[in-house]
């Protein structure tokens, strides 16, 4: 069984981030593909990361599981996983954890399985990593997986191949492979991504399920906010590799501080009231990191910028709530209601 | 499965008859030349050329032409040689098969092992020192011609060193059956295996190890990775298996084409009758009934290794099974 730790406190966060950097070696100069990236995730806890595709979501992620080549990346930083410091972890240990403790959905359930192996195969074959089971318990225990998370004919479906199976019915037997193990934490990357609007919903269910019936922390990836205000406890919004926006939910959907979230939270069509004339989406494309500007990487694309952007931002905190903005808070709701109308009410 | 597997092997014979047909037609009905004389060989009195004629019934109709043919090459199997004064054609053909397969099929499996250890080394390995030392040599193995190879070989184990202990067990060139003495057999194509293999263990290697390189790029590696699996199951498992196809596609053509008489080279240094030889031979002469056995014989080969390949690929891709 998994070691006593040394904090047992249930409240303490089971993930913390600090720090977190990552650069990859190219053909010309090294870039930095995510900076200074820190947060906890508290126990039962659903974390949504949010921002445009290369921000650096995966990036972070991958390297919090220790997933990224290590011939062409250097990481920085502490991830602290239950107390343990996990990125100076030796490989052999650091793959305990990983599947057993630490869950990955990734983001295509297309590519995510290997083509040639039934799906209870691949199941079977992560509980068999991380137990002494005989094949045949690890086989049942798969066909009940499928089952809980809602395949039809789950000792049918145990036999059938990815290439046999539908998108969303993929995305069920990749999450029922990630929670084989029970694991503390499940890490999403845009899990509904490639899935259409129904299945979506009925994926976004299961996940807020598991967090019910088994008190997972989940880590959920996406780039759209209507995911984040359905799911999220808390928000990290993320731009250009940094982190620009975090807070609980209301905080996120409230008050929301940075000019980016703002432009994320205008993207959303309202659920109620009247539509706004034009979804004011962001102008422009995000910055490659290796073509960051220097000061606020945002600043190019905001509608707000003035002077003080070309430096680097300065990073306000209140309460939990944090931005990386030069907009002074007493600026804030008159610049917010240009974009997002009059005060904003309960998401 | 069985239905697909079965429907390929259909398509297999339609291909055989085509190319059947297609080699007949371009031996006996190219315009302008005259079959008979060409069967009858080089200064043939007219007298044979007429023999040859009313023989292989060359003044009826195509068809029953082609029909005669096939019939005397594979029912009665009395087919002759005019060049060789009546030499019948099948047994030469038939004599000279086995040497051939011997010799591609041993080495085949020297390459194919070869190919995959290399491959998964370089790979497992990759951007190491021995990444890139083995796949330097790989290069060397590629680029190094086999009769050349062979040759060097053959100078060092049959008269340079041959009277030391290291190459003392090697026996004189040419070709043992395997029933009459199966050691004997071995030893004598030891070393042509090694030979007719070295170019094609560097060329698979490289081949692999791209191949695996690429698979490391797929989500699925990433998944297997996230699993908290062994990086040796991920590799063999995960990443062999779906790098596999490539490879086999590659070593259906080669070793189609090496049945088929690509070996020539390696046996004519080794002094083995094989296919590739008697080829060589009949061309040489312009032996007209063994060209056409022999390139019919090779065809066959090539058609079937296709086939072979077509159902391993049903064996290890699910996705090729019709559902
Ligand atoms: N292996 C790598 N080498 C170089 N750059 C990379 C690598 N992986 C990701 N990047 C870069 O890092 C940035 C962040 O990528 P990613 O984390 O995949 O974004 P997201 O998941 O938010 O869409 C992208 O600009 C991408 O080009
Ligand atoms: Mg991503």
């Amino acid at each position: 069984m998994i070691p006593p730790v040394a904090n047992p406190d249930p409240t303490d966060p089971i993930l913390r981030v600090g720090g977190l950097t990552v650069s990859f070696a190219t053909d010309r100069d090294p870039v930095t593909a995510i900076r200074d990236v820190s947060f906890d995730v508290n126990p039962g806890e659903i974390l949504s990361i949010v921002g445009e595709s290369g921000s650096g979501k995966t990036v972070s992620l991958l390297s919090i599981l220790g997933l990224t080549d290590p011939r062409t990346t250097t990481t920085s930083g502490s991830v602290i996983f239950k107390g343990k410091r996990i990125l100076e972890l030796p490989d052999r240990e650091m793959r305990r954890i990983r599947g057993r403790e630490i869950a990955l959905i990734s983001q295509d359930p297309m590519t995510a399985l290997t083509p040639v192996y039934t799906i209870g195969m691949q199941i079977a074959e992560q509980i068999r990593a991380h137990q002494s089971i005989s094949r045949r318990g690890a086989r049942k225990r798969a066909v009940e997986l499928l089952g809980e998370v809602g395949l039809p004919n789950p000792s049918e479906m145990v036999d059938r191949f990815p290439h046999q199976l539908s998108g969303g019915m993929r995305q069920r037997a990749v999450i029922a492979m990630a929670l084989s193990c029970n694991p503390a934490l499940l890490v999403a990357d845009e899990p509904t991504t490639a899935l259409d609007v129904t299945v979506q919903a009925q994926v976004l269910d299961l996940l807020r399920r598991l967090r019910k019936d088994f008190g997972s922390s989940i880590i959920l990836i996406t780039h759209d906010m209507g995911v984040v205000g359905e799911m999220a406890d808390r928000v990290l919004v993320m731009y250009a590799g940094r982190v620009v926006e975090s807070g609980t939910a209301e905080q996120i959907f409230d008050d929301p501080w940075h000019p980016y979230t703002w432009g994320l939270l205008a993207s959303i069509p309202p659920l109620r009231g009247p539509r706004p004339e034009r979804l004011a989406s962001i102008s422009g494309t995000p910055p490659t990191p290796a073509n960051l500007p220097p000061g606020c990487a945002f600043a190019p694309r905001c509608r707000f910028r003035f002077e003080p952007c070309s430096n680097p931002p300065p990073r306000y905190k209140d309460d939990g709530h944090t931005a990386l903005c030069f907009i002074p808070p007493e600026d804030r709701p008159r610049l917010r209601a240009t974009v997002l109308g009059g005060e904003r009410s309960a998401a | 499965m069985a239905l697909t597997i079965l429907q390929r092997l259909f398509q297999m014979l339609f291909v055989m008859f085509g190319i059947s047909v297609l080699a007949f037609l371009i031996f006996f009905a190219t315009p302008g030349a005259d079959p008979a004389a060409r069967i009858a060989g080089r200064n043939a009195s007219p007298e044979t050329v007429a023999a040859v004629r009313a023989n292989f019934g060359l003044d009826r109709p195509l068809p029953i032409q082609y029909g005669l043919m096939m019939k005397r090459l594979f029912v009665t199997r009395d087919l002759t040689s005019f060049v060789n004064r009546g030499q019948r054609v099948i047994p030469q053909v038939l004599d000279a098969a086995p040497i051939t397969l011997c010799l591609v099929v041993g080495a085949a499996f020297f390459w194919l092992v070869g190919g995959v250890v290399l491959g998964l080394l370089a790979a497992a390995l990759r951007d190491s020192f021995i990444d890139k030392a083995s796949m330097a040599i790989a290069l060397v193995g590629v680029s190094i011609p086999a009769f050349w190879l062979g040759e060097v070989l053959n100078l060092v184990s049959q008269s340079r060193f041959h009277d030391t202990w290291l190459f003392a067990w090697v026996p004189a060139l040419g070709y043992k059956p395997f029933w009459s003495d199966p050691w004997m057999w071995f030893k004598t194509l030891l070393i042509p295996w090694i030979s007719l293999a070295t170019l094609y263990i560097g060329l698979y290697g490289r081949v692999l190890r791209a191949n695996l390189v690429e698979a490391y790029q797929e989500d699925f590696i990433r998944t297997a990775r996230a699993k908290g699996l062994s990086p040796g199951r991920v590799l063999i498992k995960h990443a062999l298996r779906t790098s596999l196809i490539p490879f086999i596609t590659l070593f259906g053509l080669d070793f189609g084409a090496l049945v088929g008489g690509q070996a020539l080279l390696t046996e004519v240094v080794f002094g083995l009758n094989g296919i590739g030889r008697l080829t060589y031979q009949s061309l040489q002469t312009l032996d007209l009934p063994v060209i056409l056995a022999t390139v019919i014989y090779a065809s066959f080969f090539v058609v079937m290794a296709n086939a072979l390949v077509d159902v391993v690929y049903v064996l290890i891709d699910p996705r090729v099974r019709g559902s």
